[in-house]
């Protein structure tokens, strides 16, 4: 295999370590991209289908206006927050145990994004008119209307897959000059132009850390905007069950819930492929597990609050909606989504060996995801159900072009992930070096 | 916007009601017929509708009362109310769902996307979403009425108080010289309800009959409480 200017072995372990998954993949690798590929190739022909025929290939009829797709956003908007929240908040806390994790989030929050933007296209009636939601200048004078929470949502999504696509680039930048100066072949050119001329001079760092410290603080804040603002496209509405003050700061927490999840899935699945027990250690995991069930906490604690709300009220628009999640239509979902985010987590994470086993706490990642899946579409969907008129009720199952193309967006998020370790440093590397020092000096 | 739609209701010079008298209700679904051909509004078929998915921009909602042998059923019609405040058209990202200068909630076709946040947010489920390219089965596409238009796949519609008679009437009014006069304007469910159960007039106008019906101490709105102040006028069934 033919390097940079210095040899593979001539290298410090660290180097080889975390480069080292730069190396061009074996059979199992284009097997699993090839698998990937004809999974979003399905979900690519799902959705051509549906827009020469029509939404009518969902499942949606009214009173239900908005379900899977709409669902699907919420949910990827949330694991989004993985990124922001682990990288941000314990960047802003100093929490030395990040380091190893916060690129491997940081990437999910870009990818999720991405994949989130895509349902609201696959959402829309006529995706082919969307430019009607920008606001350009035109004969008619007509702009869209921003009073429209989904103005607002348009926004804040923009705003932030734009933020954290600087707060993943920034602390790349020394990384991908290490990788210029390492591996040869054709990627050398691109490593050598997005590494923006890094030389590692004491003024480019400085400038470096000045820029991440000043992005940090308001990449926190971005993403809590965002899914607050997420919530309040459901909050400013009429409809009962879903015009709720809470559901703001409840889709925050619900995000960061499904997004810490996530990481417990990736740091196992990067630990184990390539071998980086050594930088991925059992604190990491053991960290991540504390955190978790704090989240699980908060997040019980707004169901709570709402829910107890709503049964003391016994307003009858919202009972219905209590009712069939409880023991009605919804409760066979309800039931399951509850043992998944809520129950689970808390038995099994507030065990500390249980923490200290990564295979334990991917699968608890799973549950978690699976389980926030089901939770975004029993927030649409029963309210959406049980309007007021209830000569109007209703039910609700996605069809099959609603899950092939769920299947096809999840099969692209893992591909882009799959991707994008061969290309980007999966762990820090200056940061793990730096934290290696603060190490040496403390002791 | 223009001067008209900063004026209150009460001082444009229509606005447009309508009266619904329960009691006079049989539930035979003129008015549902009635509409379909007045507004190009598609056939779905059995299948559609069976998905729940068959347009109507009115429907008669019925309601059971009491037990078995002793039920009895109970007819409301259900159209767009026309609110003055209406929760359809601030949540529209694109204005496609508007007001009116005469206080009409409009929804611009071509101008629709499609979010369905209109639809979500209407309490009283009058809105309805085209799941597919509109289809008649011949012959009935020689009656489609050209002073609608048909609207495709992908967009949110729903009644419109029959907006192009409101026009026809009001243009004719013009060319004869003269104010439009109370009937002069009547919405086809109007128009075909054998019983006179639905009433349709301006509102601005007290000796109108919609004016005069809507003071009664029967009248009630659907949902009052969510103050979205309907054009619709309910009045209650007498027997209860």
């Amino acid at each position: 295999m033919k390097q940079g200017s210095v040899g593979w072995n001539d290298m410090p372990a660290i180097n080889r370590d975390l480069l080292a998954p730069l190396s061009p993949g074996g059979r199992g690798y284009v097997l699993l991209v090839v698998l990937l590929a004809a999974i979003v190739s399905a979900g690519a022909g799902a959705w051509i289908y549906q827009i020469e025929t029509g939404i009518g290939q969902t499942n949606l009829h009214p009173p239900i206006f908005w379900s899977a797709y709409i669902a699907s956003f919420v949910y990827w908007i949330g694991v989004s927050h993985s990124g922001t929240f682990i990288s941000g908040v314990l960047r802003l806390s100093k929490a030395e145990w990040r380091r190893p994790i916060t690129r491997i989030a940081e990437l999910m929050t870009i990818i999720s994004v991405v994949i989130a933007t895509l349902f609201v296209f696959y959402h829309l009636g006529r995706s082919w008119r969307w430019y009607y939601l920008i606001p350009y200048p035109n004969q008619r004078e007509i702009w869209p209307d921003f009073r429209s929470p989904l103005m607002w949502d348009a926004t804040a999504v923009l705003t932030y897959a734009t933020a954290s696509t600087i707060y993943l680039y920034l602390p790349l930048i020394p990384d991908f000059a290490l990788a210029r100066d390492r591996i040869g072949g054709w990627r050398r050119p691109i490593y050598a132009a997005l590494s923006l001329g890094w030389q590692g001079s004491q003024q480019q760092w400085q400038a470096l850390n000045t820029a991440i410290r000043i992005i940090t603080p308001l990449i926190v804040m971005v993403m809590i905007s965002v899914h607050s603002i997420v919530g309040y496209d459901f909050g400013m509405s009429l409809v009962p069950g879903w015009h709720t003050s809470i559901i703001a700061p409840y889709f925050v927490v619900g995000a960061v819930h499904s997004g810490l999840g996530m990481v417990a899935i990736g740091l196992y699945l990067v630990r184990r492929t390539y071998r980086l027990e050594s930088y991925i250690r059992l604190e990491h995991f053991d960290k991540l597990g504390k955190l978790m069930v704090a989240m699980t906490l908060t997040l019980a604690y707004f169901y709570f609050s709402d829910q107890l709300t709503v049964w003391y009220g016994k307003v009858p628009d919202h009972m219905a909606i209590l009712h069939s999640l409880m023991s009605g239509t919804f409760a066979v979902p309800q039931w399951t989504m509850i043992t998944l985010i809520y129950v689970l987590p808390l038995i099994t994470l507030t065990i500390p060996a249980f923490r200290h086993w990564p295979l334990g706490m991917m699968v608890i990642g799973l549950c978690i995801n699976v389980g926030m899946y089901i939770e975004r579409m029993l927030i649409l969907v029963p309210p959406l159900a049980h309007p007021r008129l209830s000569y109007n009720w209703s039910d609700y199952f996605p069809s099959w072009v609603e899950l092939t193309i769920m299947a096809g967006s999840f099969a692209l998020a893992v591909l882009l992930y799959v991707l994008a370790v061969k290309f980007v440093p999966i762990i820090s590397i200056w940061e793990e070096k730096e934290g290696h020092l603060h190490g040496r000096e403390s002791h | 916007m223009s001067a008209d739609q900063e004026k209150t209701p009460e001082a444009r010079p229509h606005r447009w009601q309508m009266v619904i008298d329960l009691d006079r209700c049989t539930g035979c679904e003129a008015c549902v017929v009635a509409c379909h051909a007045e507004n190009n509004i598609r056939i779905s078929g059995a299948q559609e509708a069976a998905e729940g998915r068959a347009i109507n921009w009115i429907r008669i909602e019925r309601y059971w009362e009491g037990e078995y042998p002793d039920v009895k059923a109970k007819f409301m019609p259900v159209l767009c109310q026309q609110c003055a405040d209406a929760p359809c058209e601030p949540v529209c990202p694109v204005y496609a769902s508007y007001h009116t200068p005469e206080g009409l909630n409009a929804q611009v076709y071509n101008r629709c996307i499609g979010v369905r946040y209109c639809g979500n947010n209407c309490p009283y489920t009058a809105r309805q979403f085209n799941w597919f390219d509109p289809h008649w089965d011949p012959p009935l596409q020689e009656q489609l009425n050209p002073d609608v238009t048909v609207r495709q796949n992908g967009i949110m519609e729903k009644c419109t108080f029959c907006v192009q008679r409101i026009r026809q009437g009001k243009e004719q009014a013009e060319r004869e010289g003269r104010p439009v006069r109370d009937g002069d304007i009547t919405p086809a469910c109007v128009q075909s309800c054998p019983t006179t159960a639905l009433v349709f007039g301006d509102g601005n106008d007290p000796a109108s009959q919609v004016a005069q019906m809507s003071k009664s101490r029967r009248g009630f709105h659907l949902l009052e409480s969510l103050g979205t102040h309907p054009a619709i006028t309910y009045l209650k069934r007498l027997d209860e």
